[in-house]
Formats: C-alpha cells, structure tokens, sequence
C-alpha cells in the first residue's frame, strides 16, 4: 500500500533516510537544507533515534561518525560554507571506511555567496574536496521522488562499501514541492546492513579485506573486538602504519572498493537518446530543464535527447565514451562556470565536439534558453578534426 | 603494574612513542588504575582521542579506541556516547587539541552536561610539532612561536570547564599519581561532563626552551607548585599567587543529557505531549 503527498525534495530526503532505518543525526542549521534537520529533530525520536544539534558543522558529521561506530545508520545535512566546513572529517571517514551519508544542497558560492538561490558549484567540492587521494560516491537526485529513493541508495551503498556516501542535491530540488507516493510503512524497505565479522574477537582485523572484495568487515564498539580506529594511514590491524607497502595497499584497495564495482554504483538515467543526434548532458535541478527543451526541439525536429548522470561520482566515463560514438555533438548544461564539462570533455577526447551551457547568475537555467542552445548547437558544423 | 600493563595495554604496540622524561605514560597508567579500581566492563568502554602526543594513548589501551581528528575527541565522543548511552566514553586530549582547535567542542561538551569524562594532558606546549605555544602556555613562556615569550594569557581550564557547565572538575599532575588516579575514577563514576586537567611535564619541547630541562625538575615544580584544595582555603591570595590548586575543584549535579534526551523520546512518543 501506498500514499500520494505533496513534498518538498529535502523533505522527502529526509523520509528516505527514516526508510533506509536511519537512527542518528548530527548537524547545524544552514539554507537551503536546514529543513533536512528539523524533520530529523521531530521524526528521529518517534522511532527511538536520536537528534543533536551540534555547535558547528565539524561537529555535526563528528557526531555522526562516533554513532556510526557504535552500528547505527547515520546521516548529517549541510550546504555551501558547511560542505566546506564537513569536508575535514569526511576525509577521516573515508580512511577509517566509517558509513555515513552526507546531504549537502547545493547553494550559490563562494563564501556566504547567495544562501537561497540554485547552483551547482560543488560537483568538484563533493569529488575532491577533502585533502590528499580519495575515492568518494556522489548520487544527484533530479526530483523529489529520486530524493527518497537515491537517499535509500545512498544507505545501500554505504553500507556495502563502508564508505561515506554523498547525497549532492541542489537548492532546485531540495526546495521543489512536488508528488511523490510513499509506502504506507517503511518496515516493508530493506534496511541495508554493513558487513559484520566473524571471526573470532581476538583474530579481528578491522581493516582485513577477508572477502576479497575490498569491503573489510566491520565490528560495532561495545561489543569486544577493542579495535583501533585512526586518521593515520594504517595497516590491516588498523594500527598506524607508513610503510610505502601499507600506504599503497590501502589506498589501492578503497579505490578499487569503487573501481572494481563500477556496474553496481553507476546509475543514470538515458531520456529520448534512442535516435538523438545530439546528447544534453545534464543533472539535478538542470535535468528538469532540459526534459522541457528536449520536448520543444524534438516538436521542431531536431534530435536531441538526454544523459543524466544520477551516480555524478564516480564519473560515467564509460557511459560518455559509448555516448560519443553515438551522437555527433554534446551539450553539458550545468548551473556553475564548468565543472562536469571538463570531465566529458576528457572522456570523449576530442572525438565530437562538447559545448558547454554554463548559468551561475542565481538563476535556473530556462528551457528556452537550453533550446536556443541546442538550436544554436545544431547549426553549427561538426569540427572537422 | 605489570598485570595492569597485560590487562589494558596493547603490548604489541609498545614501546611508545613518547620522548624519554615525558609525563603521558605516568598519566596514562593513572587512567588505567582509575578504570581497574571501577572495574569497568573492558568490553562496554570507549576511547576517544584528538592528536597531538597525549592523543596517541588511544593506540596503546587495548578497549574499542578512536584517534580522530585535531580537536574533534569530544565531538565523536558526544555521538558515540549519545548514540550508545550504556558505554562509557572517556576523552583524551591535550592542551592544544582540547583548548585550540577543540575550544569550542569543549565548551558545548561541558555545557551539554552529557556523560563523558575528558582527561587532558596539560603539558603547556604543542609537543608533536615541535613546541609552539598553547593557549594554556603560561604568558611570558618561550616557545618555537614565540622566540620572545608569549604575550598571550592562558586559560584556567578548570575554571572555563565550571563556567560552562561541567559538573566535575578536578585537577592533578603527573607527581601526584595517586591523587590524579582517584580524582579520574571519582570523573568517571560522576555522572555528566567531567574534566580532569593532569599537569605533565614536557622536556623536550617545553623544558629546553624554558631552561628546565631536567624532567626531575619539571616533577619536583609540579610538587612545589601545587596546594590541595583543603589547603588553599588556609593560604592568602599573596599565599597563593605562584601556586595552582590540585584535587576535586566543582562537583554539582545537574540533568544528565543523555538522560534528557530519553524524555525527549517519551515526549515524541507521546505525540509530543
């Protein structure tokens, strides 16, 4: 049984999360996704989990790290000048392969910049903005309804690849209202569970990749394995180790926790590509967009259709690849000064050419102006190299 | 001692890293008496540790131990122990991490009230990095960042700790081990936020520059300096000007967060009533 409502996208992030079994939330309020905070004060002790309002943005994605240890699905919520601030201990848990998932929507930056207006400033921010080599997942929802379902996906892969996941929306569809059915009880989604050991206590290896699958098992504090967990680079034993074998190993094997599972992380979305001459590459609030231009210029027919990244990192590199030996041009809109663009641009290696649709006055893009784009797109000649 | 070393440490990971005269291993075995004389359940506790020397004791305990970040024990503490109420959660930290870069964690930790114990290495100097000053760098100290003494006051973090709000401060050194053992379990058995502030001597980064570089010498100024606080009260302010007060400083009790947030969930139940 279902329910049909009206909500808004942060809203229904909010939902996917209590879906997914989330039971923590650490955070600070700040536009345009405090809203994400305020449901989770309300509905988190409804279902016996537990709300704190930190006293800064480090401390709330700290917070959520010390509850994640303790085996509970956690979340912290942030934008802009936070996703700044979050990106110290996103770093500490992607080493220490602590799950948690990272909600940030997207506002206009740098700095304070505009608190309220749409942007999508941060798709570099999310892949590299914490220091030193890192493998990281993005998912990028373009409606409310993939709000609730991409922050379930979002748990999944957390917790299958211990790993921080971020949920990178944009003030588009965190502050869009829109319908979205909703199961009556959320008993009936699969709550996703991380890898548990079993081995005996005093064998325990928090960071043994026993599977082979480069998803080491990982015990929850309080129930005695007494394991160690560091920022340092370490070994198998979780204990600090630089070596130059221990520090290739590790860092070989989170990346691989991305690479070698490529087909299971990658998600997008293929929209009237099937006959397209021309591919829009778009994401988030821009996708919306561009399902409206497409439209209009398939009415004065032109081919065009759309990829929509959903999984934005890691980058569909192969998806792009397979995409120019099918279409004779690419537009990227996004709403920054280029960011996406370049990394189509590095898959498609000159082999069409890719323009860019590039809006970052506080402003969606139109839909007249995305069609004048591919109007103008289409006229052009095909570069000859 | 050598049983405790058995029970608790990770043998495996000594010797540790700490310089030859240095305080912390005095002040760790402290911790480890305080949590054998409470007989805490081994498996049920926690700890918590930033970075800097004192921070590297996480490594050596042999409990569920996390060396997170600069400044960030409390905060990771604070979800740990929010999260999972039954365990005990203790802190270690040093001055820099707890009173710079973790200032603000510590005030809202201590504010909080909630049920965690911060034992912090108060050794006066940045020791990791090579002996900057601290902000409980006593004024006019050298340091590498301050070649020509330090012009800024420092805390009183036993004083900050009160002001905002923990309900159990107390202060010991790495001469007084027995006071500073009993001073940490009566921290851990009190239920909130306690600090205790263990005075340790730091040689290497701390004497040399301050021309006290004996660590005997650091010791015997920690037992020289120090007064009890049954003491104080019969000592003059002019008595007491070159002195610091050691033992149980503010115990009060107060609602425990945790157990505030427990009514928080009865209330939601209850549809908000």
């Amino acid at each position: 049984m279902s329910k049909v409502v009206l909500m808004q996208g942060n809203q229904a992030c909010a939902e996917g999360a209590l879906a997914a079994g989330v039971k923590f939330f650490g955070g600070y309020p700040i536009t345009p996704s405090t809203e994400i905070a305020e449901i989770m004060a309300k509905r988190l002790p409804q279902v016996g989990g537990k709300f704190i309002q930190m006293e800064d943005e480090i401390a709330g994605i700290g917070a959520v790290i010390g509850a994640s240890l303790t085996g509970k699905k956690v979340m912290t919520a942030t934008s802009g000048p936070g996703f700044s601030l979050k990106q110290e201990l996103l770093g500490y848990a992607i080493v220490t392969e602590i799950p948690l998932v990272l909600a940030t929507v997207q506002r206009v930056g740098p700095s304070t910049g505009q608190p309220t207006s749409p942007s999508q400033g941060d798709i570099m921010q999310a892949r590299w903005g914490t220091h030193g080599d890192h493998p990281i997942i993005a998912l990028t929802p373009a409606s409310v309804p993939e709000c609730f379902t991409l922050t379930i996906k979002a748990y999944e892969l957390s917790e299958k690849y211990r790993m921080p996941v971020i949920l990178l929306m944009d003030e588009i569809i965190g502050h869009m209202r829109e319908r979205i059915e909703l199961p009556d009880s959320y008993d009936e989604i699969v709550k996703p569970e991380r890898k548990k050991p079993t081995v005996p206590k005093e064998g325990y290896k928090p960071y043994h990749d026993v599977d082979a699958d480069g998803v080491p098992p990982m015990a929850t504090f309080g129930t005695g394995y007494h394991w160690h967990v560091t920022g340092l680079i370490h070994n198998e034993t979780g204990f600090p180790d630089g070596s130059p074998n221990a520090t290739k190993l590790l860092m070989d094997r989170l990346n691989a926790k991305i690479t070698d599972h490529l087909d299971d992380i990658m998600m997008y979305e293929e929209y009237r590509l099937e006959d397209a001459d021309i591919a829009i590459v778009a994401y988030g609030g821009t996708a919306r967009t561009a399902y409206a231009a497409i439209d209009m210029a398939r009415e004065q027919g032109i081919k065009v259709g759309m990829f929509r990244p959903i999984t934005i990192w890691p980058f569909a590199e192969a998806q792009i690849v397979a995409l120019a030996s099918k279409v004779s041009k690419i537009l990227v809109a996004e709403m920054n000064c280029g960011q996406l663009v370049d990394e189509v641009k590095k898959a498609v290696n000159g082999k069409i050419p890719v323009e860019l649709l590039a809006k970052y006055n506080n402003e969606a893009i139109t839909p007249k102006e995305m069609l004048q784009a591919i109007i103008n797109l289409e006229v052009t000649e095909p570069c000859k190299n | 001692m050598q049983k405790l070393v058995e029970k608790y440490y990770r043998s495996h990971n000594l010797p540790h890293i700490w310089c030859p005269g240095c305080g912390h291993g005095v002040v760790t075995m402290a911790l480890v008496k305080a949590i054998d004389k409470l007989n805490l359940d081994h498996d049920k506790t926690i700890i918590v540790s930033g970075i800097g020397c004192s921070s590297r004791a996480s490594g050596y305990l042999n409990f569920d131990t996390v060396h997170s970040a600069h400044g960030r024990a409390l905060p990771v503490a604070t979800g740990i122990k929010l999260s999972d109420p039954e365990l005990n959660v203790i802190v270690i930290s040093g001055d820099g991490d707890a009173t710079a870069i973790g200032g603000n964690h510590f005030i809202h930790a201590a504010r909080r009230n909630i049920n965690v114990t911060m034992l912090l290495y108060n050794n006066n100097i940045y020791g990791m990095t090579g002996g900057q000053y601290s902000p409980l760098t006593p004024v006019n100290c050298k340091a590498s960042t301050a070649p020509f003494g330090t012009i800024e006051r420092s805390f009183d973090i036993c004083d900050l700790a009160k002001s905002a709000g923990a309900t159990f401060v107390a202060r010991s050194t790495a001469f007084h081990t027995q006071m500073l053992t009993d001073v940490i379990a009566k921290a851990i058995a009190h239920k909130g936020f306690s600090l205790v502030e263990a005075l340790t001597q730091c040689p290497t980064s701390y004497g040399r520059q301050n021309k006290i570089p004996r660590p005997a010498d650091m010791l015997k100024a920690q037992r020289d300096h120090a007064v009890t606080v049954e003491a104080a009260k019969k000592l003059s302010p002019e008595q007491l000007a070159d002195k610091f007060i050691i033992g149980v400083l503010h115990q009060e009790e107060a609602p425990e967060y945790t157990e505030q947030y427990d009514l928080v969930i009865a209330k939601a139940q209850k549809g908000g009533k």
